[in-house]
Protein backbone atom coordinates (compact mmCIF):
# COMPACT_ATOMS: atom_id res chain seq x y z
CA UNK A 1 0.00 0.00 0.00
CA UNK A 2 1.36 3.45 -0.97
CA UNK A 3 1.58 6.39 1.33
CA UNK A 4 -0.88 8.02 -0.84
CA UNK A 5 -3.34 5.12 -0.66
CA UNK A 6 -2.51 5.07 3.59
CA UNK A 7 -3.65 8.17 3.75
CA UNK A 8 -6.53 7.67 1.97
CA UNK A 9 -7.48 4.57 3.84
CA UNK A 10 -6.79 6.81 7.19
CA UNK A 11 -9.84 9.65 5.74
CA UNK A 12 -12.03 7.43 3.67
CA UNK A 13 -13.21 5.59 7.54
CA UNK A 14 -15.23 9.37 7.44
CA UNK A 15 -17.03 8.18 4.58
CA UNK A 16 -18.21 5.03 6.19
CA UNK A 17 -21.68 4.44 7.83
CA UNK A 18 -20.78 2.15 11.01
CA UNK A 19 -21.64 4.06 14.40
CA UNK A 20 -18.19 5.42 15.34
CA UNK A 21 -17.78 5.55 18.93
CA UNK A 22 -14.90 7.94 18.90
CA UNK A 23 -14.58 10.73 15.74
CA UNK A 24 -11.66 13.07 15.87
CA UNK A 25 -11.46 15.58 13.24
CA UNK A 26 -9.37 18.20 11.85
CA UNK A 27 -7.66 18.15 15.41
CA UNK A 28 -4.40 21.04 15.84
CA UNK A 29 -2.36 21.07 19.75
CA UNK A 30 0.76 23.08 19.87
CA UNK A 31 2.46 24.15 22.67
CA UNK A 32 4.42 27.36 21.91
CA UNK A 33 5.65 27.03 18.62
CA UNK A 34 5.80 23.35 18.37
CA UNK A 35 3.17 21.97 16.62
CA UNK A 36 2.22 18.57 18.16
CA UNK A 37 -0.72 17.73 16.19
CA UNK A 38 -1.51 18.78 12.89
CA UNK A 39 -5.20 17.83 11.10
CA UNK A 40 -5.12 14.80 12.79
CA UNK A 41 -8.28 12.80 11.73
CA UNK A 42 -9.94 9.38 13.34
CA UNK A 43 -12.98 7.50 13.37
CA UNK A 44 -13.18 4.34 15.54
CA UNK A 45 -16.20 1.87 15.34
CA UNK A 46 -17.52 -0.08 18.45
CA UNK A 47 -14.97 -2.87 19.97
CA UNK A 48 -12.44 -1.90 17.74
CA UNK A 49 -8.36 -2.03 18.92
CA UNK A 50 -6.69 0.74 17.57
CA UNK A 51 -3.15 1.19 18.22
CA UNK A 52 -1.46 4.45 17.25
CA UNK A 53 2.48 3.74 16.48
CA UNK A 54 4.90 6.81 16.70
CA UNK A 55 7.58 7.82 18.05
CA UNK A 56 8.81 9.45 21.79
CA UNK A 57 7.98 13.28 21.36
CA UNK A 58 5.49 12.86 18.70
CA UNK A 59 2.33 13.69 20.33
CA UNK A 60 0.83 10.17 21.17
CA UNK A 61 0.01 11.42 24.78
CA UNK A 62 -1.01 14.65 23.73
CA UNK A 63 -3.33 12.90 21.83
CA UNK A 64 -4.91 10.58 24.33
CA UNK A 65 -5.20 13.89 26.87
CA UNK A 66 -7.10 16.08 24.52
CA UNK A 67 -9.45 12.90 23.73
CA UNK A 68 -10.05 12.65 27.61
CA UNK A 69 -10.37 16.38 28.48
CA UNK A 70 -7.08 16.59 30.13
CA UNK A 71 -5.47 18.63 27.63
CA UNK A 72 -7.85 21.17 25.49
CA UNK A 73 -6.97 21.12 21.66
CA UNK A 74 -6.08 24.30 19.63
CA UNK A 75 -8.64 23.39 17.59
CA UNK A 76 -10.69 20.69 15.57
CA UNK A 77 -13.79 18.36 16.89
CA UNK A 78 -13.58 15.05 19.33
CA UNK A 79 -16.88 13.43 19.25
CA UNK A 80 -17.58 10.78 21.86
CA UNK A 81 -21.45 9.45 22.79
CA UNK A 82 -22.81 12.50 20.15
CA UNK A 83 -20.75 15.23 22.50
CA UNK A 84 -17.55 17.56 21.28
CA UNK A 85 -15.07 16.98 23.86
CA UNK A 86 -13.26 20.65 23.88
CA UNK A 87 -17.40 22.02 24.13
CA UNK A 88 -18.09 20.30 27.06
CA UNK A 89 -18.25 21.83 30.58
CA UNK A 90 -16.50 19.88 33.37
CA UNK A 91 -20.10 18.25 35.11
CA UNK A 92 -20.95 17.29 31.33
CA UNK A 93 -17.18 16.19 30.71
CA UNK A 94 -17.67 13.86 33.78
CA UNK A 95 -20.26 11.87 32.83
CA UNK A 96 -18.43 11.13 29.53
CA UNK A 97 -15.14 10.73 31.46
CA UNK A 98 -17.41 7.97 33.10
CA UNK A 99 -17.81 6.37 30.22
CA UNK A 100 -13.99 6.61 29.49
CA UNK A 101 -11.71 4.59 31.25
CA UNK A 102 -8.07 5.59 31.13
CA UNK A 103 -5.24 3.82 32.22
CA UNK A 104 -2.03 5.79 32.82
CA UNK A 105 1.72 5.54 31.59
CA UNK A 106 2.66 5.57 35.08
CA UNK A 107 -0.47 3.79 36.80
CA UNK A 108 -1.66 6.41 38.75
CA UNK A 109 -2.24 5.02 41.62
CA UNK A 110 -2.76 7.02 45.04
CA UNK A 111 -0.18 6.00 47.14
CA UNK A 112 -1.62 7.30 50.04
CA UNK A 113 -4.87 4.39 49.42
CA UNK A 114 -5.27 0.82 49.92
CA UNK A 115 -5.74 -1.25 46.85
CA UNK A 116 -9.51 -1.44 47.69
CA UNK A 117 -9.34 2.69 48.23
CA UNK A 118 -8.21 3.15 44.94
CA UNK A 119 -10.68 1.22 43.22
CA UNK A 120 -13.56 2.53 44.90
CA UNK A 121 -12.42 5.97 44.72
CA UNK A 122 -13.79 6.15 40.74
CA UNK A 123 -17.35 4.68 42.22
CA UNK A 124 -17.74 7.25 44.89
CA UNK A 125 -16.49 10.48 42.64
CA UNK A 126 -18.75 10.08 39.93
CA UNK A 127 -21.35 9.65 42.48
CA UNK A 128 -23.02 6.53 41.04
CA UNK A 129 -25.65 5.37 43.82
CA UNK A 130 -24.75 2.09 44.85
CA UNK A 131 -24.51 0.21 48.04
CA UNK A 132 -21.59 -0.79 50.22
CA UNK A 133 -22.13 -4.52 49.53
CA UNK A 134 -22.54 -3.46 45.85
CA UNK A 135 -19.26 -1.70 45.97
CA UNK A 136 -17.38 -4.16 47.36
CA UNK A 137 -18.76 -6.95 44.98
CA UNK A 138 -17.65 -4.49 42.11
CA UNK A 139 -13.79 -4.42 43.57
CA UNK A 140 -13.88 -8.16 44.15
CA UNK A 141 -15.14 -8.30 40.45
CA UNK A 142 -12.54 -6.29 38.62
CA UNK A 143 -10.11 -7.28 40.84
CA UNK A 144 -11.01 -10.97 39.76
CA UNK A 145 -10.13 -9.76 36.22
CA UNK A 146 -6.83 -9.16 36.83
CA UNK A 147 -6.48 -11.69 39.02
CA UNK A 148 -5.43 -9.81 41.64
CA UNK A 149 -7.64 -10.79 44.30
CA UNK A 150 -5.40 -11.54 47.39
CA UNK A 151 -4.09 -7.71 47.25
CA UNK A 152 -7.38 -5.92 48.31
CA UNK A 153 -6.03 -4.35 51.57
CA UNK A 154 -2.52 -3.83 50.14
CA UNK A 155 -0.65 -0.46 49.73
CA UNK A 156 0.05 0.10 46.18
CA UNK A 157 3.78 0.06 47.06
CA UNK A 158 3.86 -3.08 48.36
CA UNK A 159 3.40 -4.26 44.49
CA UNK A 160 5.58 -4.52 41.64
CA UNK A 161 5.45 -3.17 38.75
CA UNK A 162 3.50 -5.58 36.85
CA UNK A 163 0.93 -5.78 39.49
CA UNK A 164 0.37 -1.98 39.91
CA UNK A 165 -0.46 -2.01 35.93
CA UNK A 166 -3.05 -4.40 36.36
CA UNK A 167 -4.50 -2.96 39.38
CA UNK A 168 -4.53 0.16 37.20
CA UNK A 169 -6.10 -1.51 34.33
CA UNK A 170 -8.68 -2.92 37.35
CA UNK A 171 -9.44 0.60 38.68
CA UNK A 172 -10.36 1.39 34.98
CA UNK A 173 -12.24 -1.16 34.62
CA UNK A 174 -14.29 -0.61 37.50
CA UNK A 175 -16.83 1.72 36.09
CA UNK A 176 -17.66 -0.84 32.99
CA UNK A 177 -16.39 1.96 30.67
CA UNK A 178 -17.42 1.79 26.36
CA UNK A 179 -13.80 2.92 25.51
CA UNK A 180 -10.37 2.47 27.25
CA UNK A 181 -7.41 4.62 26.27
CA UNK A 182 -4.13 2.99 27.62
CA UNK A 183 -1.28 5.07 27.32
CA UNK A 184 1.65 3.29 26.65
CA UNK A 185 0.41 0.27 28.50
CA UNK A 186 4.13 -1.82 28.22
CA UNK A 187 6.29 0.78 29.45
CA UNK A 188 8.67 0.08 32.09
CA UNK A 189 7.60 -3.50 32.13
CA UNK A 190 9.94 -6.86 30.87
CA UNK A 191 8.63 -8.67 27.95
CA UNK A 192 7.07 -11.21 29.83
CA UNK A 193 4.83 -8.90 32.26
CA UNK A 194 4.21 -7.03 29.43
CA UNK A 195 2.97 -10.22 27.21
CA UNK A 196 0.85 -10.77 30.14
CA UNK A 197 -0.82 -7.26 30.17
CA UNK A 198 -1.04 -7.37 26.36
CA UNK A 199 -3.17 -10.76 26.71
CA UNK A 200 -5.48 -9.46 29.72
CA UNK A 201 -6.19 -5.95 27.59
CA UNK A 202 -7.18 -8.25 24.92
CA UNK A 203 -9.03 -10.56 27.42
CA UNK A 204 -10.82 -7.71 28.72
CA UNK A 205 -11.84 -6.27 25.19
CA UNK A 206 -13.44 -9.59 24.43
CA UNK A 207 -15.45 -10.13 27.76
CA UNK A 208 -16.55 -6.42 27.99
CA UNK A 209 -16.67 -5.34 24.25
CA UNK A 210 -14.89 -2.41 24.82
CA UNK A 211 -13.25 -0.54 22.24
CA UNK A 212 -9.68 0.29 22.94
CA UNK A 213 -7.54 3.25 21.92
CA UNK A 214 -4.02 2.09 22.49
CA UNK A 215 -0.69 4.36 22.34
CA UNK A 216 2.32 2.69 21.95
CA UNK A 217 5.61 2.55 20.41
CA UNK A 218 6.13 -1.55 21.56
CA UNK A 219 6.26 -3.22 18.58
CA UNK A 220 4.93 -6.37 20.94
CA UNK A 221 2.03 -4.52 22.20
CA UNK A 222 1.40 -3.38 18.18
CA UNK A 223 1.44 -6.30 17.02
CA UNK A 224 -0.77 -8.17 19.20
CA UNK A 225 -2.76 -5.78 21.02
CA UNK A 226 -4.50 -4.09 17.42
CA UNK A 227 -7.05 -5.11 15.03
CA UNK A 228 -5.65 -1.96 13.14
CA UNK A 229 -2.58 0.62 13.61
CA UNK A 230 -2.53 4.27 13.05
CA UNK A 231 1.16 5.62 12.68
CA UNK A 232 1.61 9.67 13.82
CA UNK A 233 3.88 11.43 12.30
CA UNK A 234 4.76 14.78 12.54
CA UNK A 235 1.50 15.42 13.93
CA UNK A 236 -0.50 13.58 11.39
CA UNK A 237 -1.81 10.20 11.08
CA UNK A 238 0.71 9.49 8.46
CA UNK A 239 -0.50 6.02 7.78
CA UNK A 240 -3.30 3.36 8.76
CA UNK A 241 -4.26 -0.43 8.44
CA UNK A 242 -3.48 -3.72 9.95
CA UNK A 243 -0.27 -5.21 11.19
CA UNK A 244 0.45 -7.30 8.42
CA UNK A 245 -0.14 -4.45 5.52
CA UNK A 246 1.84 -1.78 7.74
CA UNK A 247 4.62 -4.23 7.91
CA UNK A 248 4.63 -4.96 4.04
CA UNK A 249 4.51 -1.70 3.07
CA UNK A 250 7.18 -0.19 1.14
CA UNK A 251 7.30 3.51 2.33
CA UNK A 252 10.54 4.29 4.32
CA UNK A 253 8.58 6.24 6.85
CA UNK A 254 6.62 3.74 7.33
CA UNK A 255 9.20 0.21 7.03
CA UNK A 256 11.32 1.79 10.02
CA UNK A 257 9.34 0.80 13.05
CA UNK A 258 8.82 -2.58 11.82
CA UNK A 259 12.47 -3.31 11.30
CA UNK B 1 11.63 29.75 73.42
CA UNK B 2 9.78 30.61 76.85
CA UNK B 3 13.14 29.29 78.39
CA UNK B 4 15.53 31.18 76.42
CA UNK B 5 13.88 34.18 76.44
CA UNK B 6 13.56 34.41 79.88
CA UNK B 7 16.92 33.45 80.85
CA UNK B 8 18.58 36.51 78.08
CA UNK B 9 16.30 38.88 79.72
CA UNK B 10 16.81 38.11 83.15
CA UNK B 11 20.67 39.70 83.40
CA UNK B 12 19.28 42.88 81.80
CA UNK B 13 15.94 42.97 84.31
CA UNK B 14 17.91 42.74 87.17
CA UNK B 15 20.28 45.71 85.96
CA UNK B 16 17.64 47.88 85.41
CA UNK B 17 16.06 46.62 88.53
CA UNK B 18 12.68 45.19 87.03
CA UNK B 19 13.82 41.57 87.69
CA UNK B 20 9.51 41.00 89.01
CA UNK B 21 7.90 42.29 85.62
CA UNK B 22 10.23 39.24 83.86
CA UNK B 23 6.79 37.04 83.78
CA UNK B 24 5.49 40.44 81.73
CA UNK B 25 7.66 41.05 79.44
CA UNK B 26 7.58 37.47 78.32
CA UNK B 27 3.94 36.97 78.17
CA UNK B 28 3.83 40.14 76.00
CA UNK B 29 6.42 39.43 73.85
CA UNK B 30 5.27 35.44 73.33
CA UNK B 31 1.62 36.42 72.81
CA UNK B 32 2.06 39.05 70.67
CA UNK B 33 5.48 37.98 68.61
CA UNK B 34 6.95 35.44 69.06
CA UNK B 35 4.62 32.84 69.79
CA UNK B 36 2.22 33.24 66.77
CA UNK B 37 5.57 34.02 64.23
CA UNK B 38 8.01 30.71 65.37
CA UNK B 39 5.47 28.75 65.21
CA UNK B 40 3.91 29.56 61.88
CA UNK B 41 7.75 28.96 60.36
CA UNK B 42 8.16 25.76 61.86
CA UNK B 43 4.39 25.29 60.45
CA UNK B 44 5.47 26.31 57.04
CA UNK B 45 8.69 24.15 57.29
CA UNK B 46 6.91 20.90 58.28
CA UNK B 47 3.66 21.27 56.42
CA UNK B 48 4.30 23.45 53.68
CA UNK B 49 6.90 21.45 52.73
CA UNK B 50 4.93 17.91 53.10
CA UNK B 51 2.21 19.75 50.91
CA UNK B 52 4.44 20.74 48.27
CA UNK B 53 6.40 17.59 48.44
CA UNK B 54 3.00 15.13 48.53
CA UNK B 55 1.20 17.21 45.76
CA UNK B 56 4.12 17.55 43.61
CA UNK B 57 4.84 13.81 44.02
CA UNK B 58 0.67 13.28 42.81
CA UNK B 59 1.51 15.68 39.69
CA UNK B 60 4.38 14.21 38.61
CA UNK B 61 3.37 10.61 39.03
CA UNK B 62 -0.18 11.77 37.03
CA UNK B 63 -2.41 11.01 39.99
CA UNK B 64 -3.95 14.51 39.92
CA UNK B 65 -5.02 13.48 36.38
CA UNK B 66 -6.96 10.60 37.20
CA UNK B 67 -8.64 12.30 40.27
CA UNK B 68 -9.59 14.71 37.18
CA UNK B 69 -10.68 11.66 34.48
CA UNK B 70 -12.42 9.88 37.85
CA UNK B 71 -15.05 13.07 37.80
CA UNK B 72 -12.85 14.97 40.60
CA UNK B 73 -12.38 18.16 41.17
CA UNK B 74 -8.00 18.14 42.06
CA UNK B 75 -8.65 21.62 43.46
CA UNK B 76 -11.35 21.12 45.65
CA UNK B 77 -10.16 17.62 46.87
CA UNK B 78 -6.98 18.69 47.17
CA UNK B 79 -5.99 22.14 47.54
CA UNK B 80 -9.36 23.44 49.09
CA UNK B 81 -9.32 20.90 52.10
CA UNK B 82 -5.51 21.70 52.53
CA UNK B 83 -5.92 25.49 52.68
CA UNK B 84 -8.50 25.10 54.96
CA UNK B 85 -7.48 22.79 57.29
CA UNK B 86 -3.84 25.01 57.68
CA UNK B 87 -5.79 28.02 57.96
CA UNK B 88 -7.66 26.99 60.65
CA UNK B 89 -5.40 24.60 62.16
CA UNK B 90 -2.26 27.25 63.06
CA UNK B 91 -4.33 29.50 65.54
CA UNK B 92 -4.62 26.87 67.54
CA UNK B 93 -0.54 25.29 67.24
CA UNK B 94 0.09 28.87 68.17
CA UNK B 95 -2.13 28.54 71.01
CA UNK B 96 -0.55 25.58 72.25
CA UNK B 97 2.92 26.73 71.47
CA UNK B 98 1.93 30.12 73.22
CA UNK B 99 1.03 27.68 76.65
CA UNK B 100 4.48 25.48 76.17
CA UNK B 101 6.46 28.97 75.79
CA UNK B 102 5.20 30.55 78.69
CA UNK B 103 5.60 27.19 80.98
CA UNK B 104 9.10 27.12 79.57
CA UNK B 105 9.30 31.00 80.83
CA UNK B 106 7.84 29.95 84.27
CA UNK B 107 10.69 27.05 84.66
CA UNK B 108 13.16 29.84 83.24
CA UNK B 109 11.97 32.13 86.02
CA UNK B 110 12.18 29.45 89.00
CA UNK B 111 16.21 28.67 87.92
CA UNK B 112 17.97 31.52 89.52
CA UNK B 113 14.44 32.46 91.67
CA UNK B 114 11.12 31.55 92.99
CA UNK B 115 8.03 32.25 91.93
CA UNK B 116 4.75 30.13 92.35
CA UNK B 117 2.94 28.90 89.24
CA UNK B 118 -0.14 30.72 90.31
CA UNK B 119 1.87 34.13 90.61
CA UNK B 120 3.60 33.78 87.71
CA UNK B 121 0.51 33.07 85.45
CA UNK B 122 -1.65 35.86 87.07
CA UNK B 123 0.98 38.38 86.59
CA UNK B 124 1.27 37.45 82.56
CA UNK B 125 -2.56 37.99 82.17
CA UNK B 126 -2.84 40.56 84.28
CA UNK B 127 -0.20 42.34 81.86
CA UNK B 128 -2.49 40.90 78.48
CA UNK B 129 -5.39 42.96 77.27
CA UNK B 130 -7.52 42.01 74.34
CA UNK B 131 -5.35 44.64 72.18
CA UNK B 132 -2.45 41.80 72.35
CA UNK B 133 -4.34 38.34 72.03
CA UNK B 134 -6.79 39.58 69.17
CA UNK B 135 -4.30 40.78 66.79
CA UNK B 136 -1.74 37.74 67.40
CA UNK B 137 -4.39 35.37 66.97
CA UNK B 138 -6.01 37.39 64.00
CA UNK B 139 -2.43 36.84 62.08
CA UNK B 140 -2.56 33.65 62.66
CA UNK B 141 -5.21 33.00 60.34
CA UNK B 142 -3.22 34.19 57.55
CA UNK B 143 0.26 32.70 58.39
CA UNK B 144 -1.96 29.24 58.23
CA UNK B 145 -3.66 30.82 54.84
CA UNK B 146 -0.01 31.59 53.66
CA UNK B 147 1.45 28.10 54.21
CA UNK B 148 -1.08 25.87 52.67
CA UNK B 149 -1.71 28.26 49.58
CA UNK B 150 2.05 28.36 48.77
CA UNK B 151 2.81 24.43 49.62
CA UNK B 152 -0.36 23.89 47.02
CA UNK B 153 0.73 25.64 44.21
CA UNK B 154 4.35 24.98 44.50
CA UNK B 155 3.24 21.39 44.64
CA UNK B 156 0.61 21.54 41.81
CA UNK B 157 2.49 23.46 38.91
CA UNK B 158 5.58 21.12 39.94
CA UNK B 159 7.37 19.37 37.15
CA UNK B 160 10.69 17.94 35.94
CA UNK B 161 10.10 14.86 37.60
CA UNK B 162 11.09 14.16 41.46
CA UNK B 163 13.57 17.32 41.14
CA UNK B 164 10.57 19.19 40.68
CA UNK B 165 9.39 17.94 43.79
CA UNK B 166 12.30 18.38 45.65
CA UNK B 167 11.93 22.29 44.16
CA UNK B 168 8.50 22.60 45.18
CA UNK B 169 9.13 21.42 48.64
CA UNK B 170 12.22 23.68 48.96
CA UNK B 171 10.18 26.87 47.20
CA UNK B 172 7.30 26.06 49.60
CA UNK B 173 8.94 26.53 52.74
CA UNK B 174 11.32 29.27 51.64
CA UNK B 175 8.37 31.54 50.16
CA UNK B 176 6.11 31.10 52.85
CA UNK B 177 8.86 31.66 55.29
CA UNK B 178 8.97 35.23 53.87
CA UNK B 179 5.01 35.59 53.28
CA UNK B 180 5.44 35.11 56.95
CA UNK B 181 7.24 38.01 57.47
CA UNK B 182 5.42 40.30 55.23
CA UNK B 183 2.36 39.33 56.70
CA UNK B 184 3.52 40.12 60.41
CA UNK B 185 4.75 43.26 58.94
CA UNK B 186 1.28 44.12 57.61
CA UNK B 187 -0.37 43.09 60.55
CA UNK B 188 1.68 45.09 62.94
CA UNK B 189 1.18 48.22 60.54
CA UNK B 190 -2.61 47.58 60.43
CA UNK B 191 -3.30 46.66 64.23
CA UNK B 192 -1.29 49.93 65.07
CA UNK B 193 -3.29 52.16 62.76
CA UNK B 194 -6.72 50.57 63.90
CA UNK B 195 -5.89 51.42 67.66
CA UNK B 196 -4.49 47.90 68.65
CA UNK B 197 -1.24 48.77 70.48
Amino acid sequence: MTLTENLKAGNQIQNKAPAYVMSIRNLYKSFGNNNVLIDFNLEIEKGEAIVVLGKSGSGKSVLIKCIIGLLTPDKGRIEMFGKNIPDLNIAELDKIRAKVGFLFQSNALYDSMTIRENLEFPLRRHWIEVSQQEVNTMVLEALDDVGLKHTIDMMPVELSGGMRKRIALARTLILKPEIILYDEPTTGLDPITGKEIIELIREIQQKYNTTSLIISHDMNCVRMASDRIIILLDGRCYASGTYMELKQNEDSKVKQFFE
Amino acid sequence: MGLVLTMQLRPSMIDYGVESQLPVIVGISIIREIGPVITALIFAGKIGSSIGAELGSMKVTEQIDAMEVSGTNPFKYLVVTRVLAATFMLPVLVMLGDAISLYGSWLGVNIRGNTSFTLFWMQVFDSLSFNDVLPAFIKSYFFGFAVGIIGCDKGFNSNKGTEGVGRSANSAVVVSSVLIFVIDLLAVQITDALGFT
